[in-house]
């Protein structure tokens, strides 16, 4: 058993223990933590498959910014957990059908190792002066560049009709008018009213 | 530029000119605010105008590198037609939403967005292409059905729009990458060669890849089982958008379901052709059946649509070029009938309501029987009639049947538009025979709306007095696919 094997071995323990912890802890923080926990121990097992340029990514991006967001979120809500327990066990039977579903699904895959399916080919090993981001920036931006680009048109839209669905223009809403008050003159503002003095009787 | 940057542009180019007149009517919007409301307008049919020249002057035949995306001959005529039905769907909603104060800029802009959404998949090659070009148009149609977001039922029919649309989505996208294991390819053409040499358990996988796919395609189509939405939706959008939805997506489906099924897989026809014959003879039955108990127009004009893609699937399972030839027929004449019924429905619904019950037709005739006239010709036409448009699609998709030996499918098929003639009998009876329910004043609805429902009832007729030109343009289009 060589190093790579035990440092698998220890990874893949590790992710399947805090996957069940994001599932299972009471406070939410804690769940959230267990997600980053899991995602880092992911990303050393994407490391162990030559696939350097995602396993950083996944640390950046998902660790980095979308848990961090989470936990804000999370810490910032204050979500009450009872509640959202409170379904379990109407959706216990469910459950079961789907863990048998999925460990159906797994046994599947070791016979379709078997059955000689492309999926189930050997790992190519590259040189180690292999780029793995070159090769992801080649297929993104020259290979796929069409797909790349229509992908972008469609978080576009999704701007649009986001915005077009939630913004509203309540009537009475105060908002500045810059250019009003740039342009504005003394005389819109100041009236000068001569107020006759009292005289004393 | 670079050789290949130009060579890359050539292909794209339709793409490009509506991709740059999405920007340029996103910006005109926002900043021209209400004085947009004619801008908006006028770019929208110049971006239309300007992509029809270059569809047409480029040449019919190109792809980009690896042949994910293809220009051919099919491509150019669907496109051309979604241009065409797409700048009708314009002019139909411009006097709709200016009645009911809502014509601002997104209306257009979504139009434009499910456009391109539609052309990327006419013109895709490949399952990534046409997966997102799906995304691309639904996402904008979702959005163009809440659009007027204060309505409790238009948000409802999105709500419910937006839910089983993402999982059909869902059902796709695991039947693509079900394939994609089994072939390790995604271009089509690369797809079809790798099924040329099957063994073991690839064949299975992609069989059963194939069933997520046909429940991606009938939910597209809105055929039985995966029809639910449709109703809703055409009932609880603003007519604008359901006249959007009710025809110009239909060419997106029609490419959908050739592209992946006819190009792809066609080593495994035999597995799709059952499975689409199946839900298409549901569709016949279900549709026609169920639309006879509406007293909604909206609605039984839904579940009239449901019998009629059941037809179209019907030309694709029958198998052969002369199927899938009577298949693109029906869907271009289905197109033509449906936007002349949903134009009708916006002349007819005045300012602030919707026509949605049969009573808004009653004695139509009286009120103005040049519009009662029309409306005659679209309803005979969507029965079957002689010599309307109607009864040549049908007739062709019959023949094809027959020529394939599936004589069973034939006789269902042609009993159940027997029964579906009742309920289009019955708008003309409402129209001719009854008296107005209402007192309201004759219709007197903006001339360019006039002209433009007059035009596509008549080409209804047209096409069905002279149906060899359509046919030839259909048989010269799939000729570069199937042959």
């Amino acid at each position: 058993m060589g190093i790579v094997d035990v440092i698998f071995g220890f990874n893949a323990l590790v992710l399947v223990a805090s996957a069940i912890g994001v599932i299972s802890s009471r406070n939410t923080v804690y769940a959230a933590l267990f997600l980053v926990l899991s995602f880092v121990t992911s990303s050393i097992l994407w490391l162990l498959i030559e696939a350097e340029f995602l396993a950083i990514v996944l640390v950046l991006v998902y660790v980095g910014a979308v848990m961090v967001l989470f936990l804000f979120v999370v810490m910032m809500l204050d979500v009450e957990v009872a509640a959202v327990r409170e379904g379990f066990t109407r959706y216990a039977p469910f459950g079961v059908i789907m863990a048998g579903i999925v460990v159906f699904e797994l046994l599947t895959l070791f016979w379709a190792r078997a059955s000689g399916l492309p999926i189930a080919a050997e790992l190519v090993r590259r040189a180690p002066d292999a780029s793995n981001t070159r090769e992801i920036g080649v297929a993104l931006y020259t290979n796929h560049v069409f797909e790349f680009e229509l992908a972008a048109f469609i978080l576009l839209l999704a701007i649009v009709a986001a915005i077009m669905l939630t913004l509203r223009s309540r009537p009475g809403l105060k908002a500045q008018d810059v250019a009003a008050q740039v342009k504005v003159r003394r005389e819109d503002r100041v009236r000068i009213v001569k107020v006759p003095a009292e005289r004393g009787e | 530029m670079s050789n290949e940057l130009v060579q890359f542009l050539s292909v794209v180019a339709p793409e490009a000119i509506v991709g740059t007149g999405i920007c340029v009517v996103l910006l005109a919007g926002l900043f021209a605010g209400d004085r947009a409301r004619d801008a908006t307008y006028l770019l929208s049919m110049v971006t239309l105008v300007a992509a029809a020249w270059v569809t047409g002057s480029a040449a019919p035949n190109g792809s980009l590198t690896g042949g994910a995306f293809v220009v051919d001959s099919l491509s150019v005529v669907l496109k051309m037609f979604a241009y065409a039905a797409v700048a009708a769907v314009l002019v139909y909603a411009r006097a709709y939403l200016v009645g009911r104060r809502m014509d601002r800029s997104e209306f257009h802009l979504l139009v434009l967005f499910a456009l391109l959404g539609i052309m990327v998949m006419v013109s895709a090659g490949s399952f990534l292409v046409m997966y997102l070009g799906l995304e691309t148009l639904s996402l904008a149609l979702y959005a163009m059905v809440a659009v007027e977001r204060d309505a409790p039922m238009g948000a409802e029919a999105a709500i419910k729009y937006f839910v089983l649309g993402a999982i059909a989505s869902g059902c796709l996208l695991y039947g693509i990458s079900l394939i994609y294991g089994a072939t390790g390819a995604l271009n089509f053409t690369d797809v079809a060669a790798a099924l040329q040499t099957t063994t073991g358990a690839r064949p299975l996988a992609a069989a059963v890849g194939i069933g997520f796919l046909v429940v991606g395609i009938a939910f597209k189509f809105g055929a039985v089982p995966f029809h639910t939405w449709l109703p809703d939706v055409y009932q609880g959008a603003p007519a604008c958008t359901t006249l959007f939805v009710a025809t110009v997506p239909k060419i997106a489906a029609f490419s959908l379901a050739l592209r992946m099924l006819g190009d792809g897989l066609d080593v495994l026809a035999s597995d799709w052709r059952f499975l689409l014959g199946a839900v298409a003879i549901v569709s016949v039955v279900v549709g026609n059946l169920i639309a006879i108990a509406q007293t909604s127009i909206r609605r039984m004009l839904a579940y009239s649509t449901v019998g009629h893609v059941g037809f179209i699937l019907l030309g694709f399972a029958s198998g052969g070029a002369e199927g899938i030839n009577a298949a693109l027929f029906y869907t271009l004449v289905y197109i033509v009938m449906t936007m002349a019924a949903f134009g009708l429905v916006i002349l007819l619904s005045p300012a602030g309501q919707e026509a949605d019950a049969f009573d808004d037709l009653r004695g139509l005739n009286q009120r103005s029987p040049w519009f009662a006239f029309l409306m005659l010709l679209v309803m005979v036409s969507m029965i079957g009639v002689p010599p309307l448009a109607g009864f040549w699609a049908k007739w062709w998709v019959l023949s094809a049947l027959l020529d394939a030996g599936q004589l069973s499918l034939a006789i269902v098929a042609v009993l159940f538009s027997v029964v579906g003639a009742f309920y289009y009998l019955r708008v003309i009876w409402l129209m001719y025979f009854e008296p107005p329910a209402m007192t309201g004043a004759r219709m007197a609805p903006e001339l360019d709306l006039r002209l433009l429902l007059s035009v596509n009832a008549l080409l209804v007729l047209g096409l069905g007095v002279f149906p060899g030109n359509l046919l030839r343009l259909c048989a010269r289009a799939l000729g570069a696919v199937s042959g």
